[in-house]
């Protein structure tokens, strides 16, 4: 695989940006894709109106508390949906709450990260992130029937 | 970050991918228990019966009497095995098992490497993500 498609639902801009920077492997900053919001991320992963034409994810790096459509909601739709549900998802949230976990596990999300506080722990995680997925995890390659 | 070791199932019917595992995490020292399952026929029954949910569970694809694929999807439909994190652990390298195992809710595939030193490292790596990186769900008892 020569780059990666990645989404990144989040509507923080402040960690919007740091992830953004925390990357380090091109492969994935240079095809990193960020929506705002769970309307949006439902145009985006069912392709609709501006999406129509996007390429769908390798993989989603996805915020449980979002304006208009909560990630809990998102999360559910992309999992049920038999086209779909193989994209690996990363619930990366501010969320410790062992509710949140379990409910995001239930719905089948990849793995659960809290976000660090600290900066620098935030840009170890995303690197550690990042190094996991791209150097150890085998992503689904194929093309969606 | 802090390591919290964890009890950790592996179901996996080679000997010494076994024991590479075993001698990764003890060296890693990622677990509190590691529990070894040789057949997809013994983990079915495992998760419908009694026994506590593991923290994690490794799975290979290619198994005695009940394939990976099988297990995981029995896994899934249990209550104590429905958010239990599973990493696939194989030496295939099929796009169609990786996807199939993906669209079954597997968390990771990974491929083990045929090399001893990487297939060590790589066996690290998954202890450290899911113990200094991800939050693990609560057990279901």
């Amino acid at each position: 695989m020569s780059s990666i498609e990645c989404l990144l639902i989040e509507d923080n801009p402040g960690d919007v940006e740091l992830t953004r920077e925390s990357l380090k492997h091109g492969r994935i900053r240079n095809n990193l894709h960020v929506v705002e919001d769970g309307e949006l991320a439902l145009d985006y992963l069912f392709q609709r109106g501006e999406y129509a034409n996007t390429l769908l994810p390798d993989i989603i790096l996805l915020d449980l508390n979002l304006p208009k459509i909560d990630g809990r909601e998102v999360l559910r739709a992309l999992k049920t949906d038999s086209r779909r549900r193989h994209i690996p998802v990363i619930i990366l949230s501010s969320s410790e709450a062992a509710q949140d976990i379990q409910e995001s596990y239930r719905l089948h999300a990849n793995c659960f990260i809290s976000k660090p506080v600290q900066l620098n722990d935030f840009i170890k995680a995303v690197q550690m992130i990042e190094t996991f997925w791209i150097d150890i995890v085998h992503l689904p390659t194929l093309p969606v029937e | 970050m802090e390591v919290q070791p964890i009890d950790i199932l592996l179901i996996e019917d080679n000997p010494g991918d076994i024991e590479l595992v075993r001698a990764a995490f003890e060296e890693a020292r990622a677990y509190n228990h590691l529990t070894v399952i040789n057949d997809g026929q013994e983990a079915v029954e495992f998760f419908e019966k009694g026994e506590a949910a593991p923290d994690l569970i490794l799975l290979d694809i290619n198994l005695p009497k009940v394939n990976g694929f099988e297990v995981l999807q029995k896994i899934r439909a249990t209550q104590k095995g429905i958010n239990v994190p599973v990493v696939i652990l194989s030496s295939s390298e099929i796009e169609l098992d990786i996807n199939r195992s993906y669209s079954q809710y597997t968390d990771h595939f990974i491929t083990k490497p045929v090399d001893f030193d990487k297939f060590i490292a790589v066996v690290k790596s998954i202890g450290k993500f899911w113990l200094s990186v991800v939050k693990l769900p609560e057990k279901k008892e």
